[in-house]
């Protein structure tokens, strides 16, 4: 190859406009792709997060009141007549009252400290208020203590936060907390001045939020005792049993409106299946994936497109010249090992421009689009794909200048 | 002179159907990803209320302390306690407190099951302040704030709703169990992004239902429907516990006309986070702010950075599809080296060259234009499997967005034949001649 290296450079000298064209193409094609493959990566990843749940069969229910002022005693009322009502079903297998649910895409947080005078925080977690039920409705794992007593399941008025003296945390929250792995029977400071002794450890258990924020925080949960009693509204949460989904969502809200008809239950997304929750969750991850999805394969398509068509035009003046070389001697394998090497050189030409370029790119969307550093593997890569994308552009291009008989020499000039 | 190149245009794009298929698609593609992107990002980067962001002004006060407050900048609401202080004297043209609030339209006539209705709890000036439309009725007065009136303006969407759409003025509704008379109902209003609420909202929401006196909500202990971000120990079990505690729950807005007006209220602002100071309430320096609209949307972060992101990358796929144009145009013209010798040595000049091949590329520009708008219109309906439904209903296919794709597209395409025309244009024809 490398006696071939020198007359490709001295032809490209005189081609110099197609050839920085093809060359700053395939720049530019590298630091888009390898930048939209990384977004997809980085989101597809995001929308795998694991929830914790038993999302194949439980339901959420929205659940508002209409009266505005109730006391806490009423709610309470309520809320288990509520819950007795949803076990009731024959479809169901559980339910539980709760301030939120995993994905449910924004919600309660809380600091947490080692000790009860600390002021900067340990770290941070989703909190959510729930029953002795509410692991089991979510079908949640229980890696080690236990689940809530009844005695232990107190009552929380509207915007009340008071931390009860147990809870349950996610092994996540856990280990960041406790890194030696002893949490079990610790106690823990959410942002209250008494401690909640941690009596149970599940895993996982995502926290409400899937925005970017909450990426520091992954999977750092805790579960206080309480029937949530807030006089604005309640979550039901609800596990069909198994294969009855369906028959469950549908009965659910009609048990719900026997009880009493003063509540509101928006007939459009008052009740979601988990299914609906993670689309719903991780709708702008999956939309920027597609879009970015889209535009990779439409630009590795043109850039491809463009590369055949200036190859051809090359080949096609270089007819004579070609002619010339068949003639001396040239094999047709000289002739196609010509072209593919003439555009592996602007390719990799193209590629060093290509990988700066990403790199700023990265860096611009790290500073103005919340996005992290790409891995090297990502530019190593895009640098493969279009190389390989330019030999295979050229291939059939250079294939027809190979079959270029070598009587073209000899056409007049 | 003009039809004749279009006619000599419109033969070598026939000569070539795949090189100009591939040409028009280019652009086609490349301008209407741009623009479906485009029609995104302008919709949420827009400003909502472009006469006055200038003279909105939301003021901030460190309640925190440097410890606990955001990385130095101070919450992005306020708390009961400094909210009330600041607002009880009139230090602006207009001032107004709010926060958001969720309450059911009681059962009525023949409905009989509650209404959801999403809300705020405002004061009189924020209708003047924000310049809401009304349909009918007005704002309540300051007088009405002062004597904590159960007044409610109502929205056209709930008007209609409720009372079919009639004049409704001076008729009651129940709302949670307590009865308000409507003063106003506004015409759609529902500015995007929120600027008045970016503390509960992420600016793009469904329209409110009703706005209801501060005063009042307070009175019913209506908690926020909206965010609620606190610090240090939650200890508070009542409503007059979560009031004195630090949690930010209200955003306040003043109207200040000036410069002076504007210096005016900073000092002011400055002068009661040092009293605090001096009173012991806060142990840190005056730690204030007083963004405007504008400042208040950067602030924010209010365009979503996957906006910011897919422009980027559309308008960098644009730029690639250009400079395969003008790498394509470059093999198209140059391949016709031995017409343009002809033609040169019958006496055509370099100039009439270079015009019939720039009429040449706008025709492909033209083509790939109206490409363009066929996939921005599917792209624009379809794009909500690319954005967040709240987002996505915001982009529109409007007649400037029409207007700008083909424009772009035609400049676009002529910027990209400037080289290859030029290129054109300087074929030796005694060389052509020569070698044919």
């Amino acid at each position: 190859m490398s006696l071939h290296v020198k007359p490709i450079l001295v032809a490209l000298r005189r081609h110099k406009a197609g050839t920085l064209l093809i060359a700053l193409q395939i720049a530019l094609t590298l630091a888009i792709v390898c930048n939209a493959l990384f977004i997809i990566h980085q989101r597809l990843s995001s929308m795998a997060e694991v929830s914790g749940v038993d999302e194949a069969n439980v339901f959420v229910i929205r659940n508002q009141w209409a009266v505005i002022d109730r006391t806490t005693q009423q709610v309470d009322a309520q809320v288990r007549a509520d819950l007795l009502a949803l076990r009731q079903l024959p479809g169901v297998q559980d339910a539980s009252a709760a301030t939120g649910y995993p994905l449910q895409g924004g919600g309660w947080d809380n600091y947490v400290m080692m000790t009860p005078d600390q002021v900067e925080p340990t770290t941070d977690s989703a909190v959510y208020v729930g029953d002795e039920h509410f692991i089991g409705t979510l079908g949640l794992r229980l890696v080690a203590g236990r689940n809530f007593r009844p005695d232990e399941v107190g009552v929380m008025g509207t915007q009340e936060a008071v931390a009860p003296p147990v809870t349950v945390v996610s092994k996540a929250l856990a280990d960041r907390l406790f890194p030696g792995g002893d949490a079990l029977g610790k106690n823990i400071y959410a942002m209250s001045a008494k401690p909640s002794t941690i009596i149970g450890i599940v895993d996982p258990l995502h926290r409400q939020g899937t925005s970017s924020w909450n990426k520091a925080y992954a999977g750092q949960s805790l579960i206080w005792p309480a029937r949530p009693d807030d006089a604005r509204g309640v979550f039901y949460i609800v596990r069909a049993k198994p294969g009855q989904l369906a028959d469950a969502m549908r009965e659910a809200p009609k048990a719900l409106y026997a009880q009493s008809r003063m509540r509101i239950i928006d007939a459009k997304d008052g009740i979601q299946d988990y299914a609906e929750v993670r689309r719903r969750a991780y709708d702008s991850d999956r939309g920027t994936a597609i879009l970015m999805g889209i535009i990779c394969t439409a630009l590795l398509a043109i850039t491809a497109a463009g590369i055949v068509g200036l190859t051809s035009f090359w080949v096609g003046q270089r007819r004579r010249q070609i002619g010339i070389r068949r003639a001396l001697g040239a094999t047709r394998h000289d002739i196609l090992g010509y072209f593919l090497t003439e555009n592996f050189l602007i390719g990799v030409a193209g590629a060093l421009v290509g990988v700066v370029l990403a790199v700023a790119m990265n860096l611009w969307m790290i500073t103005h689009a919340e996005m992290e550093r790409m891995p090297t593997v990502y530019v190593l890569a895009g640098v493969i794909v279009l190389l390989l994308l330019g030999q295979g552009a050229t291939f059939a291009p250079a294939l027809r200048a190979s079959r270029v008989p070598p009587v073209e020499a000899t056409r007049p000039v | 002179m003009f039809a004749y190149y279009l006619q000599l245009g419109m033969r070598s794009l026939r000569r070539n159907p795949a090189l100009t298929t591939l040409m028009v698609m280019a652009i086609g593609f490349g301008v209407a990803a741009s623009m479906i992107t485009y029609s995104v990002f302008r919709a949420v980067s827009g400003n909502p209320i472009p006469d006055k962001s200038g003279q909105l002004f939301t003021p901030q006060v460190d309640a925190w302390g440097p410890q606990q407050n955001l990385k130095g900048e101070p919450a992005e609401a306020l708390g009961y306690v400094d909210a009330m202080a600041l607002m009880r004297t009139l230090h602006a043209k207009r001032q107004t407190l709010l926060y958001m609030v969720q309450m059911s339209v009681m059962p009525d006539g023949e409905r009989d099951l509650p209404l959801n209705a999403n809300g705020y709890a405002v004061g009189g000036d924020f209708f003047p302040m924000f310049e809401v439309p009304f349909q009918y009725g007005a704002a309540w007065s300051r007088q009405d704030d002062q004597s904590r009136a159960a007044v409610v303006v109502i929205s056209a969407e709930l008007n209609q709703k409720l009372f079919g759409g009639a004049d409704s003025v001076g008729r009651s509704v129940d709302f949670g169990g307590h009865d308000y008379r409507i003063v106003g109902v506004t015409r759609p209003w529902n500015p995007r992004p929120r600027f008045f609420d970016l503390f509960s909202t992420q600016g793009f929401e469904e329209p409110s239902d009703f706005y209801m006196p501060f005063n009042r909500a307070l009175d019913l202990q209506m908690r926020t429907g909206g965010r609620n971000s606190c610090r240090g120990k939650l200890d508070f079990t009542t409503w007059d516990g979560w009031l004195q505690s630090n949690c930010v729950w209200v955003t306040p807005w003043v109207e200040l006309d000036s410069a002076a007006d504007v210096a005016s209220y900073r000092r002011f602002l400055e002068s009661y986070a040092a009293d605090q100071q001096k009173a012991g309430r806060f142990d840190w320096a005056p730690n204030v702010r007083l963004r405007n609209v504008t400042e208040w949307l950067d602030y924010e972060h209010v365009v979503p950075p996957e906006s910011r992101m897919s422009l980027l990358v559309s308008l960098g796929f644009f730029l690639i599809c250009l400079i395969n144009t003008v790498g394509l145009l470059l093999a198209k013209f140059l391949r016709r080296s031995g017409e343009i010798g002809v033609r040169r040595a019958l006496g055509a000049t370099r100039r009439e060259i270079y015009t019939q091949y720039l009429i040449e590329a706008a025709a492909v520009g033209l083509a790939g234009g109206l490409v363009g708008l066929l996939l921005t219109a599917a792209g624009v309906s379809g794009v909500g499997l690319l954005f967040p439904p709240k987002i996505a209903q915001l982009a529109e296919l409007d007649f400037s967005l029409v207007g700008l794709t083909l424009l772009v597209a035609v400049v676009a395409t002529l910027l990209a034949a400037f080289y290859p025309a030029w290129r054109a244009a300087r074929v030796q024809p005694a060389w052509q001649l020569k070698s044919n």
